[in-house]
């Protein structure tokens, strides 16, 4: 393989399941290749690090054609509840840990968690609101600062 | 491929430098594997989760990815990334002389 990569910087925007679910697992594999990461949670992606919202992370079933159901089947009541449940049994057969430890391990695993301040403060939330592994509400020039010399994912 | 020698005896490693073959490996051979993969310090910790690795790989044919080593190992996840900073699950596998784990998580 040619060229190493050093450094991710990965930025996490979407609240769903499907949407918080690939930046962990991209995040703790960089860590497990010895590759530098850091988290941007923003917008909906800080539900995945806010206290009250990140034990409800769900899928979305309505407007997501990778679920192959008809759209108002998944918007009767209880149907992301439902989804969750039954994609967090297969998971954790497959060894993929709920999101709350999920974060915990990632954060364990050397990466860095941060707020977009922007957002925050759209949403109103502090440093209290969020999990203890977060390290700060940075700015997205902080963002860029700790993101310089390495590659910046989009999710 | 390539073939070098440790404990004054000769492996074979991949482009990664894992063993390809298992059976050449050796528990002398740890001083060496580990100074090779950049570990200057090497304490009964570390021999822990190398033993460990190993047991694994020889039970189950599959050296565990990090989450699956720090649950049936009882060593926490940070504690893990301490003692291997490159990698745990890769960095331990390399020096148990097993394959490189699979898993993404």
């Amino acid at each position: 393989m040619g060229g190493t990569l050093d450094k991710v910087s990965i930025i996490v925007s979407k609240g769903s399941l499907e949407g918080i679910y690939p930046p962990l697992i991209l995040a703790g594999g960089a860590r497990a290749e010895g590759i530098e990461a850091d988290l941007f949670f923003t917008f909906f992606g800080l539900d995945a690090v806010t206290r009250r919202r990140i034990g409800r992370i769900r899928p979305a079933t309505v407007g997501n054609p990778g679920l192959h159901l008809p759209t108002l089947v998944g918007a009767l009541p209880g149907m992301p509840r439902l989804l969750a449940r039954s994609l967090a049994r297969r998971m954790e057969r497959l060894d993929i840990p709920p999101i709350p430890e999920f974060v915990e391990m990632t954060a364990d695993a050397g990466a860095g968690l941060y707020g977009c301040q922007a957002s925050c403060d759209l949403f109103g939330l502090t440093m209290a609101d969020l999990v203890p592994q977060v390290k700060g509400i940075i700015t997205v020039g902080d963002f860029y600062g700790l993101a310089a010399g390495g590659q910046i994912i989009y999710t | 491929m390539a073939t070098t020698t440790y404990a004054g005896r000769p492996v074979t490693l991949d482009d990664e430098g894992f063993f390809t073959d298992p059976g050449q490996w050796s528990e002398d051979m740890i001083p060496e594997l580990a100074a090779s993969a950049g570990l200057d310090r090497l304490t009964d910790r570390h021999r822990e989760v190398i033993a460990f690795v190993r047991a694994r790989y020889t039970a189950q044919g599959a050296a565990p990815a990090v989450r699956a080593l720090s649950k049936s190992s009882g060593v926490p996840v940070k504690e893990l990334y301490q003692l291997f900073p490159k990698g745990p699950a890769k960095t331990a596998a390399r020096i148990a002389g097993v394959p490189k784990p699979r898993g993404c998580i």
